[in-house]
């Protein structure tokens, strides 16, 4: 199916992309930019080196007022326990405790409301049922009228100093209302990418100028989706929708450390008895093939006996690896580092090795 | 003397004499963006018009390369394993993926010449 272009929704960035002669694709019901003339590979490794600006706008932005601890009630993050100026990821589960989607949580300094930043995608369907589960305790305001840039790489830091004189002391998962560029900003020390760098909500009508501003720096290359994609699989990151969905939960996707102490203790979020219940039947693992044909998602993952053992969930090239890479999920038994596998790629075996991650390592400023 | 003919899957493939050259044009590898891997035809290996003979991956995605005639391939360009970026650098030159004998010079024959590609391309 061909999803005509004039009924996919644009960010205010869109004739930004146009002008700096972006590759433009559909994504989450979005025209948006999977690659610049630089290309994907040199986007990924300019954002590695220097620093790159995303536009990530269509990301779902909303606040939470009220009861906002009763947010608790869809996430088994430890929501009450976040202190001010913190940002915090949590997973967003359904009432059988799957993944229905993941997202960052903020307490801002001196603000009894939330800030939360959820997937693209899944915004309208998320927002609903959080205003659903938590009717009478908290109110949940999105906020399509800000526009969210990210700003990432080693030297996004000195980058932003610039224009917002003292950001570069918030450090990582800090939250602070700033000013850039003359604009009021909600700033986190966040990202997507493994490396250092920032997000940055801003009025719509705001994004375009502070945007063009940053791009002006020399360090600065607009980065697309394409790099975006190469980068969070680098850095280990999950997907929503790829390596994880409403099929899976927390055990599986090997991302308990998401839900507080406290809440483990607790077992008081959706599911809690079957993912606390010991080990799962199949766990999300890291994946580095031996040669270099990328395997890409879907690509069945078998034992050496040849029999099937999981699946792929996402995989490509990482251009800063250097090699081909892959995340996915294998039955528990084989989600050890160091087993060999074989991926199956055009009905040829290919071997590989279940591998730690992050494969690139995270240079987050603590 | 060779001649160059296009298919409407953006390969090209020149007849040079009884062996014919194959790769993919530059709109192809523009639209594919960087190459990082190809997976080449062992020589000897039969292909059929239209048929599956190579793949090239981007960063983004993998894509088949068709055989633009039927015939036997004679032959592959092994740098591209250790230098997949030729693609992009040089896809009608040095980016070549392999040589073939044809079965039918036909089947060679009524494939685009370079002004029916390029008002091809212009309809894309």
């Amino acid at each position: 199916m061909t999803i005509a272009s004039d009924l996919l929704r644009r960010t205010p960035l869109h004739a930004l992309h146009l002008e700096l002669g972006a590759k433009m694709v559909p994504f989450a019901g979005y025209e948006m930019p999977v690659q610049y003339p630089a290309g994907v590979l040199k986007e990924h490794l300019h954002t590695r080196e220097k620093a790159g600006l995303f536009d990530v706008s269509h990301m779902g932005q909303a606040f939470l007022s009220g009861d906002t601890c009763a947010l608790e009630r869809v996430t088994p993050a430890d929501v009450a326990g976040l202190k001010e100026g913190m940002q915090r990821y949590g997973l967003l589960l359904t009432g059988a405790g799957t993944i229905k989607d993941d997202f960052m949580f903020s307490r801002l300094a001196g603000e009894a409301d939330f800030y939360l930043v959820v997937n693209a995608d899944t915004k309208e369907g998320d927002f609903a049922y959080i205003a659903e589960k938590l009717t009478g305790a908290a109110t949940l305001t999105p906020r399509p009228d800000r526009a969210l840039l990210a700003l990432q790489g080693p030297l996004a830091a000195d980058v932003l100093e610039r224009h917002s004189p003292g950001i570069s002391q918030l450090t990582f998962m800090k939250v602070a209302r700033a000013v850039v560029a003359g604009h009021a900003a909600i700033i986190s020390r966040t990202g997507y990418t493994g490396e250092d760098g920032f997000e940055i909500s801003l009025e719509d009508s705001k994004v375009e100028r502070v945007a063009r501003i940053l791009l002006n720096e020399s360090e600065v290359l607009p980065i697309g989706l394409g790099a975006r994609d190469s980068l969070r699989l680098e850095a280990g990151l999950c997907l929503y929708g790829h390596d994880i969905d409403e099929s899976r939960n927390p055990a599986e996707a090997n991302l308990l450390w998401s839900i507080g102490k406290r809440r483990k203790e607790a077992k008081d979020f959706p599911g809690a008895a079957q993912t606390l219940n010991g080990a799962p039947a199949i766990k999300r693992i890291g994946i580095r093939p031996d040669g270099r044909a990328p395997a890409r998602e879907g690509t069945e993952i078998a034992d050496k006996t040849g029999r099937i053992i999981g699946k792929v969930t996402s995989g490509g090239f990482g251009p800063s690896l250097n090699g081909p890479l892959a995340m996915g999920y294998v039955e528990y038994a084989f989600a050890v580092n160091g087993t060999q596998v074989d991926l199956m790629v055009r009905g040829k075996a290919m071997p590989a090795v279940i591998s730690p991650m992050p494969f690139v390592p995270h240079r987050y400023r603590r | 003397m060779s001649e160059v003919r296009y298919t409407d899957q953006h390969e090209w493939i020149r007849l040079d004499g009884e062996e014919a050259t194959v790769g993919i044009t530059k709109y192809a590898a523009e639209s594919l963006g960087d190459v990082v891997f190809v997976e080449l035809p062992a020589s000897g290996k039969a292909v059929s018009a239209g048929g599956e003979a190579a793949v090239v991956e981007s960063v983004k995605a993998a894509s088949d390369i068709y055989a633009p005639a039927g015939g036997t391939v004679t032959g592959a360009n092994t740098v591209l394993e250790k230098e997949p970026s030729k693609v992009n650098e040089d896809p009608e030159g040095a980016g070549w993926f392999f040589k073939m004998k044809l079965n039918d010079k036909a089947e060679f024959v009524k494939l685009m010449d370079a002004d029916a590609y390029a008002k091809f391309v212009e309809t894309l």
